[in-house]
């Protein structure tokens, strides 16, 4: 990818980092967002700055990258450019998790990844599973099929383990299920910021298997790959990665979609090029996201997980058709 | 030199193995084919070489190591595959695609050394791929692709070759290329080995065929022991006579026409075209 895409993703960050601290409630102008950044200047503003804006910022980076490294790992590994971790379910298994941990008041934030991350990997082995077991493993809409029929079984599971819930938990589970940075907390980022930099890093030291997977099984295998050793891999950073942003923001739909396929758009050919671009592009995007749902209707916010299905739907039937 | 060993294979669950009891060799320096009808096995006994199937009984060895003892990357640094049909999900330039065959030499970065880039290099030069190195892999032509395909699988620097009906879908003058490159490489020191449908085409070039039927192996040798009427009728279920190749004498194929299904009367009463 020539460097000046680089430069126009990394820029397209800033811009959203800007318009994240800057844009909301109270519009703040550019130059007294970074004295506050630095503890300068009016209280009120520096309290605005860093304990609401800036970790809602950050968390959005990080729920973003992360969406959109499990989305290119995702697609190259299952070969299909509609794989991505919400239509696939494992975001919704995720959500299941988290929520069952919050049902059973086990959710610190460093525990609330992990229990995310067990109903991602078992909504991935689900779905996989249908899809073998339907002899169409490799055909991209069988596995969006499943993917969906388990993303609605998983809502059915989190209603069921709200059913005689306390109203907070059950508002908590709406939180879960529509996506929001609302309860970013500077605790929740360290968490979430350690986990998307661990999965992201293990997925670009793989970065050369999953380029040799998405060409097929029969070519990587020839190539010297150990195929399902090398796919269970990809499968569990991938879920884990999505596990986490659930974990930090609900259910966040289309990000992991869009932003592999816009990557692509911009020239990205190997696999590190489009993971790398991806979690540039899926923080922009997220973060971007967020001042729209903080801001179309304000004082009401949107959900974040509704703003990017505006996004994302529309981008999703385009592809479709060019499946066919 | 790539050797089965009465190698018996079986897909899970199901109840009659695909392949049994088969021994055959391809040894270095000649082009080596398996042919068969559909669903005789060919296909079954390369994924076996991938080591995507293992046997329930028997060998399957690369240079005298049992393939099921070694780890992917040793086999790919000796063997390398052409499946016969691959569409990246993802579109690469040729020379990264071609760059892909190092991955069995390279560390887990990938980072390419002065080696690599020489096999490489050499490897494009070799397959005549030179003219579309800075192409797409969705720009290319069915026989470019062909090419380059096999770029990748010299670059791999093993001494064995396999490919699966590496001339499928290509027109005449793209599947002469292929087998000419095919020859030269074999000539070169290389053990290739072939699944083709072709058999006119494999018997010009082929020093030995394999003949599959249901997962057995019914005749292994030079073209004109295998290339027999009786047997690849038998074999086929179809009508079909041998006869020379006029220009270069090798056996050459003819199927009859016949009125399938009911093809194996009129055959019987000598009924032909």
């Amino acid at each position: 990818m020539p460097l000046r895409t680089w430069c126009l993703l990394v820029f397209a960050v800033m811009v959203a980092i800007a318009a994240g601290l800057t844009i909301g409630a109270v519009s703040l102008p550019i130059g007294d967002v970074w004295r506050a950044l630095g503890g300068v200047g009016d209280p009120s503003v520096v309290a605005i700055v860093q304990s609401l804006r800036l970790p809602r910022v950050v968390l959005g980076l990080a729920v973003g990258a992360g969406l959109g490294m499990s989305g290119a790992a995702m697609q190259a590994t299952l070969r299909n450019p509609l794989a991505e971790p919400y239509l696939l379910g494992v975001s919704g298994g995720a959500a299941v998790g988290a929520v069952a941990a919050i049902a059973l008041r086990i959710a610190a934030p460093a525990l609330l990844p992990v229990a995310a991350f067990a109903g991602a990997a078992l909504a991935v082995a689900i779905v996989l599973g249908v899809a073998r077991a339907a002899g169409a493993q490799n055909d991209p809409r069988v596995l969006v099929m499943a993917g969906v029929v388990v993303g609605a079984f998983a809502n059915a599971a989190i209603m069921v383990v709200l059913a005689n819930a306390p109203a907070e938990d059950v508002r908590g589970a709406l939180w879960w299920m529509m996506g929001s940075l609302n309860d970013a907390s500077w605790n929740a980022v360290r968490w979430i910021g350690l986990y998307v930099a661990i999965g992201g890093a293990a997925l670009l030291a793989f970065g050369r298997e999953i380029e040799l997977l998405a060409l097929g099984e029969d070519p990587a295998a020839a190539l010297g790959v150990d195929v399902a050793r090398a796919t269970r891999r990809v499968y569990l950073l991938a879920s884990l990665l999505a596990a986490v942003t659930v974990a930090g923001a609900g259910l966040i739909g289309f990000v992991g979609l869009v932003v592999p396929a816009i990557v692509r758009g911009l020239g990205a050919r190997s696999a590190r090029t489009v993971i790398i671009g991806a979690a540039l592009a899926g923080a922009a995007l997220l973060v971007a996201a967020d001042v729209v749902a903080r801001t179309a209707r304000a004082p009401a916010e949107l959900p974040l997980g509704a703003v990017t299905a505006l996004i994302g739907v529309p981008f999703f039937l385009m592809r479709l058709r060019r499946l066919r | 030199m790539i050797r089965f060993d009465d190698v018996v294979l079986r897909y899970p669950r199901t109840p009659r193995p695909a392949v049994h009891g088969v021994s055959l060799t391809a040894p270095r320096g000649v082009i080596t084919a398996i042919v068969g009808p559909n669903g005789s096995g060919k296909s079954t006994l390369i994924r076996a070489l991938l080591g995507r199937l293992h046997p329930e009984r028997g060998t399957v060895t690369l240079d005298g190591a049992n393939i099921a003892a070694l780890a992917r990357r040793e086999v790919a640094r000796v063997l390398a595959f052409v499946p016969q049909r691959e569409e990246p999900a993802f579109p690469l330039q040729v020379r990264d695609f071609v760059a892909l065959g190092r991955y069995a030499h390279g560390t887990m970065w990938g980072v390419e050394s002065a080696a690599d880039r020489l096999a490489v290099a050499a490897a494009i030069e070799r397959a005549g791929a030179t003219e579309f190195l800075h192409r797409r892999t969705d720009e290319l032509s069915g026989g470019e692709w062909q090419r380059v395909r096999i770029a990748r699988a010299l670059a791999q620097g093993g001494d064995a070759l396999v490919l699966d009906e590496p001339t499928a879908f290509l027109d005449i003058a793209h599947e002469m290329a292929v087998f000419e490159l095919l020859d030269t490489l074999a000539r070169d020191g290389r053990a290739v080995l072939l699944v083709s449908h072709q058999l006119n085409l494999v018997a010009r070039f082929a020093s030995r065929i394999a003949l599959l039927h249901r997962g057995a192996l019914i005749a292994f040798g030079p073209p004109d022991d295998v290339m027999r009427g009786d047997l690849l009728e038998r074999v086929y279920d179809w009508p079909l006579v041998v006869s020379r190749d006029p220009a270069v004498g090798a056996p050459m194929l003819v199927p009859l026409r016949g009125r399938a299904p009911q093809w194996r009367s009129s055959f019987n009463s000598q009924e032909s075209e």
